[in-house]
């Protein structure tokens, strides 16, 4: 092995390679990007209420503790599938009320029981939040996760 | 220490130390909170504590590699660093972006994108230094000696910083935000981080066991091909189930897979070089270090990264306390040990001192070690018992959360192992001064001497 494999064949199959595999990702990528935008996440539309909530979710550092498709901090539930847990996918007003009664409620302040800080937030910002979250629902994730309970 | 300009490396790791003491801190505070949730959650919320854990992991390391470079290109370049002075610009730029990161962060100002939470001056911060560090070293490696280990560093260190393109991209849309973040946070740990890992095990095991550089250089290109083969497309074990077309299941499960390869040769490459290495270097901290760091990165990006790779099992698995026990496990094994490794060769030099503190050093060696592993064993049964209540039974999320405190319990002793042999590893490193409490042993004859 040690005279067919050389130190500058060896080189050259890892320079080769590595092109061929970033190229073939390229192509990959591209078909991706196209297949989410016309195909898993077409449910419902990219809103601007919907950017906002995406705003509110980032401003607040939400993936720090929950995780929304399994992707995130494991301190708090997945919020991925949240409003369909809270049977409220389809229904704006009632997402918005849940929320809102949910945000407002916290921390909790049970002892021995992880807290939710309590954010401060207009209603408009919470209607983002929530609208936010029945969009991220709605995507085809491959029927991930195997249950509602996230 | 050969050339003068090597110095700047000794002030890129005392810069990492200091994080990395920060980061320990921080992740045991947080394991605090897993046993005791009411403790400061008032004041200093988790998401908070864990930005400033993950975030001062990550900048450290970078730290760390930047300073490795600084030490090691040098010596492979036969020639002193193009200009020291922008050397110590990156540096006080990273550091501003760092505390002005971490202070930032402790009033609430912060991005949203896990461990890309960085304001977008700190994200500018990082790229004019990457681009600072890239043109210093590029410019003494090009008019110095080109070795394979300074071209694949450089190819690293050029990519990683390329990728970091990706933290500005943000889409509106959730499922392509998710699919360009792991361009930086997969891309970089999963492909670049490990030939930068790779090219600088092979100037530690190039140095330390004396073995014939063609050797050392042509395991390194085969390394780093593997990696790149195996991980670039093994991207797509991120891609299951975040809203991507369903052939990344296959894609991702089969080339993830063969993500244990490169990590099975890196441990293989550690031990036949010392196996073969005839010198007897005085410093036996570094070695361990450099065996220890290739073996557990084996055990924790490999074995438990295949753990729960593929998609049959990741569609149970995926974003519970499997993760996190990867998560520790590998980033300890591949970048954490090995920048210590690194620091525990150097140090030495740049402080022209003997001897290593070196009974000291690989106590902390040990302690960290075995802490890692305990923790990532007691996570991996949470991690277990969460996934077959929550995923498989569909108990509720905080209802599984109360019936794993025990795993939690134990997490944090792990964890304060940890804290100790890190903070030992710093005092052995930086203050003390006594000679060594056992005398090392003469050297082992070589047969047919």
């Amino acid at each position: 092995m040690a005279e067919i494999l050389t130190k500058s064949r060896a080189r050259n199959i890892f320079y080769g390679g590595s092109i061929f595999f970033v190229l073939v990702f390229a192509g990959m990528t591209v078909q991706s990007h196209r297949y989410v935008v016309q195909t898993s996440t077409a449910g419902m539309p990219l809103s601007e209420e919907v950017v906002r909530g995406k705003h509110v979710w980032e401003r607040n550092s939400c993936i720090n503790c929950h995780s929304l498709h399994g992707e995130g901090a494991y301190f708090a539930p997945e919020l991925g599938n949240v409003t369909t847990r809270w049977g409220v996918q389809d229904s704006p007003e009632d997402a918005f009320f849940m929320l809102k009664g949910w945000i407002e409620s916290q921390p909790s302040g049970i002892e021995g029981r992880r807290q939710m800080p309590r954010y401060e937030m207009s209603d408009e910002d919470i209607r983002a939040l929530s609208e936010f979250l029945r969009w991220a629902d709605q995507t085809d994730t491959q029927g991930w996760p195997p249950n509602d309970a996230g | 220490m050969k050339y003068e300009s090597q110095k700047v490396a000794y002030w890129y790791i005392l810069a990492a130390l200091a994080l990395f003491g920060i980061q320990v801190l921080g992740g045991l505070l947080a394991g605090w909170i897993y046993v005791s949730p009411n403790f400061l959650s008032e004041l200093l919320p988790f998401n908070v504590i864990r930005m400033i854990h993950t975030n001062a992991l990550i900048v450290w390391l970078l730290l760390g590699f930047f300073g490795a470079a600084y030490f090691l290109v040098p010596e492979e370049s036969e020639r002193e660093i193009w200009s020291p002075k922008l050397a110590y610009i990156q540096l006080v730029i990273l550091l501003v972006g760092t505390l002005g990161a971490v202070g930032s962060y402790l009033v609430g100002i912060h991005g949203g994108r896990e461990f890309l939470e960085q304001p977008l001056w700190v994200k500018f911060g990082i790229l004019v230094a990457a681009v600072i560090f890239l043109v210093n070293i590029s410019m003494t490696v090009l008019s110095g000696k080109r070795t394979a280990i300074t071209n694949v560093l450089l190819m690293g260190l050029w990519l990683l910083s390329l990728l970091w393109i990706f933290a500005f991209i943000n889409p509106e849309n959730l499922s392509l935000d998710k699919m360009y973040w792991w361009f930086v946070v997969h891309l970089w740990v999963e492909a670049t981080w490990e030939l930068v890992m790779a090219a600088i095990l092979a100037f530690l095991l190039l140095k330390l066991t004396g073995v014939d550089r063609e050797v050392v250089e042509k395991w390194l290109y085969v390394i780093v091909a593997t990696a790149l083969f195996s991980g670039i497309l093994g991207t797509g074990h991120h891609f299951y189930w975040i809203g991507l077309p369903g052939y990344w299941q296959w894609v991702g499960s089969i080339f993830s897979t063969f993500e244990v390869i490169p990590f099975f040769l890196m441990m293989s490459f550690a031990f036949v070089m010392v196996w073969k290495g005839r010198k007897n270097h005085p410093n036996k901290a570094a070695l361990l270090w450099s065996l220890g760091s290739s073996t557990v990165a084996f055990f924790g990006a490999g074995v438990w990264g295949f753990l729960h790779t593929l998609h049959g099992v990741n569609f149970y698995s995926h974003g519970t306390q499997i993760t996190a026990a990867h998560g520790h496990l590998a980033f300890y094994g591949a970048y954490v040990a090995l920048n210590l490794a690194v620091f525990t060769y150097a140090m030495p030099m740049l402080r022209e001192r003997a001897p290593y503190n070196q009974v000291l050093n690989m106590a902390s060696f040990w302690l960290m070690t075995g802490g890692m592993a305990f923790m990532t064993f007691v996570l991996t049964f949470a991690g277990t018992i969460q996934t077959h209540m929550q995923r498989v039974v569909g108990e509720y999320y905080m209802d599984v959360q109360e019936s794993l405190s025990v795993f939690y319990l134990m997490r944090f002793g792990a964890g304060a192992a940890v804290v100790i042999g890190a903070l030992l590893f710093i005092y052995s490193t930086l203050v003390a001064r006594r000679s060594e409490i056992i005398a090392p042993g003469s050297a082992n004859p070589v047969p047919g001497e």
